[in-house]
């Protein structure tokens, strides 16, 4: 019944491409769109259950300390209030991505500004609203809470790379730059805040959840609830946007969880856009030092990224801003670390692309530098440092599309690769100019499990409980199943989000299309076998095309073979030495347009090309539309995404989506994403490898290097706002 | 959200009484007034829902037009005569927020508008505006959307809108209806107030008062420029905003009538601006005179400071705009 494909090597027999349907790769419409766009997709707030509770989390007004205690009177007889929880159970932060374990708990004691405390339950929202702003408690704030990341301890974490002497290699070098860039926090900005309903029947805990890993989050909650994992379930079937702060069990989760179990009656938790922002993971905040070395052709014999980032005590995540600086560009004498300053800011987690999504625009601005100081057009100083194998490992690479995607991108973009000075084009008030950057990020997978039924009417199941937040996954899946089966995609039901189907790794890390898609594909594999074996065919021999069986020149219609008997398979993905035997990631390249103005140093994008090599693309239009959105983000983190924390009390005073500047429709050119064809069977057994996050791993310094061609404002801090624009902008 | 009373007022008279009871507050669109009712930043006891008065049409009156309190941003926006005559409004207003904001804000509530300083909308946090003599956590804090003009130590807050800013420049006239049934009219320039001592008043309306119209004089000459400075490039507030109204003969000017929005806790006018440029002849040393006078007592407070040498570039850029100098 169960299919277990253990990777151990690549899979080069790219058996998607031998297969009849014709339809994975295509750009087919996602099957859950109209329900999404006709608000008939319902998500984890919008379930009417019948006696429902409301709850709204209780939040610390203050950034380290202890609660002392909570008095519960002080809103017991406001109208419609049920009770005041403030149960140990309770959980302080959210959980980090693949922890598998509860959070922190013990909510009286506060570690950063925002915290929960407590979680006020009433008949209706707007009473338990009311009344959690009432409600009364006795702290003591401690004096000694630290939101300086530079003025606070920090240690080094593992895994530092130190390989020959750079500190000689930049003495060496023809050309070379040393230099420090910083980066502000960031916020993923999902547009569904987090939101939980939890219902709990005397046995069993059911909670509606708006959450990305299912696999982790239910022995999160387990754990936190104090529950045997076989008593919980979890259903997130729709997730309106993630981009990491969902990876983990959120606070909301818990308390619905606690309040619904000691009042015997469904409780909601909406957590407020507010809230979402001081209270769910952020992007930790960098300073980082670029050193670059290089000999008179431009090839580098050092290469020096460290970073400092920041985070709660006891939170074991660091911000990984060199991930792709390991490998990306070659370099014999090598520097890699990063230090964690520990700081009473909420949770730094994962936001989309946790390292690159930083590390690549300050390593990207610097190459830039690099190539002026070098001479060499930065196209061609980036083609001439791409490594034969892994720089400190020694390990190949799996497939690498890097300089194709270089030298595709530059030729649709119309990249001069003449002379680069600054201010050299000019429309009106507005200086023009253009940029590059490279785009890598790490490839991952994780064990994955799905069920898939080829049912005895000719259609097909595929159940499992990895999420589909926005990316395609519905519709990947599908068309995975419907390949390898002979079916169109609409006679496949795709069902998601549901902790009773079997297991994946969830969204997250760019690894969910090449995990629990490798799965699907394993037990359509087993299915098409058993297909092979009924009809005593030879299993490489059959072909299954629109419901057709054919084999050595007979057909014969699959329901026929089935004769009112469904087949079902569990597919196992189960990585294995691949991941060691190969360095593997996705490769890209962002060229920007941009104008700033003269006047003023605002900077618009005006146009974008990106060219990507993310193997086997499973879906051309949600893939591309992967990439737009990473695009997007770039555009964001260029020019005004920033989380503003108060220097008083360490409180974020820019947590709404007014104030914290996501770009809008207006800030978003024209952009071009070019699919750059690959296969890499190192990466999974359907030679596909991570798109979620590429998108966003890089473009950032393409816009920086344009803002210095543009008008020679050479910035080396992000964002790129108009008053640092200008503040560097060389006088007229 | 406080639990709060709700009335529709169904003629002027009454609801002037109705906003005149402690604890009420009109409503008309609701874009500022809801969120902060949420936030509990304001917390109303009743609200007077004006949205049945007659007060929702564009007329021409006295050659100029007199705009309904409660004609919302995107009716004034595309007006034919606002289009037309004074285009700086109809492109101040574009320059706000969105248009499903724009859908539902009034002129009379679009001059109300509260200030967005972080610290004025968290209840948490210390705010002289929202809560006097509780202390202003901006001046020590993140202050990059603040004033640099007219603050106080009490408060440094800007007042955030455009359409104001526009009016200002207009010379408009904002009419109201008091509560003991008078009406009087205040210039768009004396409208809103200084914080001072007193930042919890931001405009000169008095318990019972209605704003019932705005009055645009008679249409001007010249070129007519809103420039708006932000980040991205919808749905944010102005780090600094320019309106200007400039008409030239013989390569001198003959008319300057300038305002400032992001600056100050109100629509910034200064008299000077327009006394220095008319007559002379344009050129930058001019129009940085301007800015001189402009941000002769001009004070930054850190995270703001850029505002000082940004609002001497945006004004002459938009006097450049204006006068079709070239720089």
């Amino acid at each position: 019944m169960t299919a277990l494909f253990k990777h151990d090597k690549p899979d080069n027999r790219n058996v998607l491409d031998h297969t009849a349907q014709g339809i994975i790769g295509q750009p087919l419409t996602r099957p859950e769109g109209i329900l999404k766009v006709t608000g008939n997709a319902t998500y984890a707030a919008e379930y009417a259950f019948d006696e429902c509770l409301e709850g709204v989390l209780v939040t610390a007004p203050f950034a380290k300390g202890q609660v002392n205690s909570i008095d519960e009177k002080s809103v017991s007889s406001m109208p419609g209030v049920i009770k005041v929880i403030t149960d140990k159970r309770l959980t302080a932060r959210a959980a980090q991505g693949t922890a598998n374990e509860a959070p922190k708990q013990n909510v009286c004691e506060v570690h950063y500004w925002g915290q929960p405390i407590a979680l006020v339950v009433a008949e209706t929202f707007e009473q338990a609203r009311d009344a959690a702003k009432h409600l009364k408690f006795d702290y003591t704030e401690d004096t000694d809470a630290i939101f300086d990341p530079e003025a606070a301890d920090s240690e080094t974490e593992d895994g530092a790379t130190q390989q020959g002497d750079l500190a000689h290699a930049m003495k060496q070098a023809d050309a070379s730059v040393d230099l420090h860039y910083s980066t502000e926090g960031h916020a993923s900005a999902a547009m569904e805040p987090h939101a939980s309903i939890a219902q709990w029947d005397g046995d069993t805990l059911t909670v509606h959840a708006s959450l990305q890993m299912l696999n982790y989050n239910i022995t999160e909650l387990a754990d936190a609830m104090g529950l045997k994992e076989g008593k919980v379930r979890l259903l997130s079937p729709f997730v309106g946007g993630g981009f990491g702060s969902k990876l983990g069990v959120s606070q909301d989760v818990v308390a619905a969880s606690v309040a619904a179990m000691e009042l015997g009656r469904p409780v909601r938790v909406v957590m407020s856009r507010q809230q979402v922002f001081q209270t769910i993971m952020r992007r930790s905040e960098t300073t980082q030092r670029l050193r670059l070395a290089a000999d008179a052709d431009g090839k580098l014999t050092g290469f020096g990224h460290e970073a400092l980032v920041s985070n709660l005590p006891n939170e074991e995540f660091a911000e990984p801003v060199t991930q792709s600086s390991e490998f990306l560009y070659g370099g014999e004498n090598r520097v890699l670390q990063i230090e964690v300053a520990r700081i009473n800011r909420m949770t730094a987690g994962s936001v989309r692309a946790p390292g690159e999504a930083v590390g690549m625009p300050a390593l990207e601005a610097a190459m830039d530098e690099l190539a002026e100081k070098a001479g060499i057009d930065p196209v061609e100083l980036r083609l001439r440092n791409i490594p034969e194998v892994h720089p400190s490992e020694g390990t190949p690479f799996s497939s690498r599309k890097l300089a194709e995607c270089l030298k595709e991108g530059a030729a649709k973009f119309g990249w001069d690769s003449g002379p680069r000075t600054p201010r050299m084009q000019r429309e009106g008030e507005w200086w023009i100019g253009t940029g590059v950057a490279s785009a890598a990020r790490v490839h991952n997978v994780g064990e994955a499990k799905a069920r898939v039924t080829l049912q005895a009417d000719g259609t097909a199941l595929v159940q499992t409980d990895m999420t589909d937040i926005g990316t395609g996954t519905y519709a990947i899946l599908g068309q995975i199943a419907g390949e390898m089966l002979g079916m169109s995609r609409d006679d496949v039901l795709v069902e998601l989000g549901d902790t009773k189907h079997p297991r994946g790794p969830g969204s997250g890390g760019s690894w969910g299309a090449a995990s629990s898609g490798s799965a699907v594909f394993v037990a359509c594999e087993a299915i098409a076998e058993e297909i092979a074996s009924l009809l005593g065919a030879a299993k490489d021999d059959l072909t299954l095309k629109d419901g057709i069986a054919s084999w050595g020149g007979q057909t014969r219609p699959v329901t026929e073979i089935l004769d009112g008997k469904a087949i079902t398979k569990i597919g196992h993905y189960e990585p294995g030495d691949t991941e060691d035997d190969y360095a593997a990631s996705s490769y890209g390249a962002f060229f920007a347009e941009v104008a700033v103005n003269q006047w003023t140093g605002e900077t618009r994008v005006r146009r974008m090309t990106g060219a990507f090599g993310i193997g086997r693309v499973l879906n051309e239009k949600t893939a591309r539309s992967q990439c737009l959105g990473g695009m997007v983000w770039c555009i964001g983190s260029a020019l005004t995404e920033s989380l503003l924390f108060d220097p008083v009390d360490g409180h974020l005073v820019n947590c709404d989506l007014a104030e914290y500047h996501v770009p809008v429709h207006r800030d978003v050119p024209d952009m071009d994403v070019i699919l750059v064809e690959e296969r890499d069977g190192a990466a999974s057994p359907i030679q596909a490898k991570g798109v979620g996050e590429l998108g966003m791993c890089g473009g950032a310094g393409a816009i920086a290097n344009a803002i210095y061609n543009a008008c020679g404002a050479r910035l080396h801090d992000f964002p790129m706002t108009p008053d640092r624009v200008l503040a560097a902008m060389p006088a007229d | 959200m406080k639990p709060f009373d709700y009335q529709r007022a169904e003629r002027l008279e009454h609801a002037g009484q109705l906003v005149a009871d402690s604890g009420a507050m009109a409503i008309a669109g609701g874009t500022n007034l809801l969120d902060l009712m949420k936030l509990q930043v304001e917390t109303p006891a009743t609200l007077v829902d004006l949205g049945a008065l007659p007060l929702d049409t564009i007329a021409e009156a006295d050659g100029g037009l007199r705009i309904g309190a409660l004609v919302t941003n995107t009716l004034t926006a595309a007006d034919a005569r606002i289009r037309g005559e004074y285009p700086l409004l109809a492109r101040a207003i574009l320059a706000g927020a969105t248009q499903q904001l724009r859908n539902k804000a009034t002129t009379g509530g679009n001059l109300c508008q509260r200030t967005r300083c972080y610290y004025f909308t968290n209840i948490d946090q210390p705010c002289n505006k929202r809560d006097p003599g509780s202390g202003c956590g901006a001046i020590k804090g993140i202050a990059r959307l603040h004033a640099i003009l007219g603050t106080s130590d009490q408060c440094i807050a800007t007042y955030p809108g455009d359409m104001a800013v526009a009016m200002c420049a207009l010379d408009a006239t904002v009419e109201i209806a008091g509560g003991d049934g008078s009406t009087r009219s205040v210039p768009v320039r004396d409208f809103h107030l200084l914080p001072g001592d007193t930042p919890q008043r931001e405009n000169v309306l008095e318990d019972g008062d209605i704003i019932t119209a705005v009055l645009l004089p008679p249409p001007v000459s010249g070129q007519q420029i809103y420039r708006k400075v932000r980040e991205r490039s919808s749905y944010a507030f102005a780090m600094c905003s320019v309106a200007a109204i400039v008409d030239q003969a013989d390569g001198t000017i003959t008319r300057a009538d300038l305002a400032f929005g992001g600056l100050a806790h109100k629509p910034w006018h200064d008299p000077r601006i327009g006394e220095l440029l008319v007559g002379a002849k344009p050129s930058l040393t001019l129009f940085d005179k301007a800015a001189d006078l402009l941000l002769e007592n001009a004070q930054g407070y850190g995270e703001n400071d850029y505002k000082i040498p940004l609002a001497r570039r945006a004004l002459a850029a938009a006097l450049c705009d204006a006068t079709g100098l070239t720089a």
